[in-house]
């Protein structure tokens, strides 16, 4: 897996390539938390996941993770770029109901910035 | 089930194996005729399987095995994974959705595995170890037969 995070605005970007299961599911956590610590006015990740070719529920508790800490300030989780097999596991696992799915990262940036 | 094409593997209890399991699951499983969409599935419920034996059975040791047995009958899929860790107290309370008791995991691996299974079937008890079975149906025809 290869992350990639920044600043913009209001929100962390965070770009998300490879697989991400248990073997990288604490790094990802350790580096989503950073970026929120490190910027105090973040209330917003947006997840491009257009590089993800596969995610089980270990990312998943991942996202569900962060998106508890940000929500609780008023935030949000936006998903972008989800292939159909990626898509399809988020839709099951009920976070699209809570997270913001968004058509592209542009549009994101601009709903959470 | 009567198998005609079988492979069993054990691996140590460390979380890159998990990619390492659906890989060979889905790969063995490719000899029957099954969709994109279906090893995509199957990878997923290998995965959960695998996941569950090493943060839950093992609670995160690393020093311990799990084995991945898949058997191709006829057109069926078995995949067993195995562990010798602390057992399932309450199996009822487990297999339901959204049930977990790490506030970081969705508790979602018995409903991925079963969302991709025809068949679960969940061995375990305090102390006992945990045996997963799932079977998937492949509709199309088998590409390999034995002795090829």
């Amino acid at each position: 897996m290869e992350l990639q995070l920044e600043k913009k605005d209001r929100a962390i970007l965070a770009r998300i390539s490879g697989e991400i299961d248990l073997a990288v599911a604490d790094h990802l956590r350790s580096a989503l938390e950073r970026g929120l610590d490190d910027h105090a006015g973040v209330r917003n990740i947006v997840v491009n996941l257009s590089g993800v070719k596969y995610i089980d529920s270990s990312g998943l508790g991942v996202l569900l993770g962060r998106y508890k800490r940000v929500s609780r300030d008023g935030g949000s989780i936006f998903i972008v770029g989800a292939s159909p097999p990626v898509r399809k596991i988020i839709e099951m696992s009920g976070l699209l109901r809570i997270m913001r799915e968004c058509p592209s990262e542009e549009d994101a940036l601009n709903q959470a910035g | 089930m009567e198998p005609v094409n079988r492979m069993k593997t054990e691996f140590t209890s460390l979380p890159a194996n998990v990619a390492f399991a659906r890989v060979a699951a889905a790969s063995f499983a490719s000899q029957l005729d099954f969709t994109i969409n279906d090893l995509e599935e199957i990878k997923v419920a290998v995965s959960e399987a695998v996941t569950n034996a090493i943060v839950h059975g093992y609670e995160g040791r690393a020093d311990r095995t799990v084995a991945l047995t898949v058997a191709i009958s006829k057109d069926t899929l078995e995949i067993v994974v195995e562990d010798a860790g602390k057992g399932i107290e309450d199996l009822e309370r487990a297999m339901q959705p959204a049930y977990s008791t790490d506030p970081e995991r969705m508790g979602l691996g018995f409903a991925f595995m079963q969302s991709f299974s025809d068949q679960l079937k969940v061995d375990t008890g305090p102390g006992a170890g945990t045996r997963v079975t799932m079977t998937k149906v492949c509709t199309r025809k088998i590409n390999a037969s034995p002795g090829h």
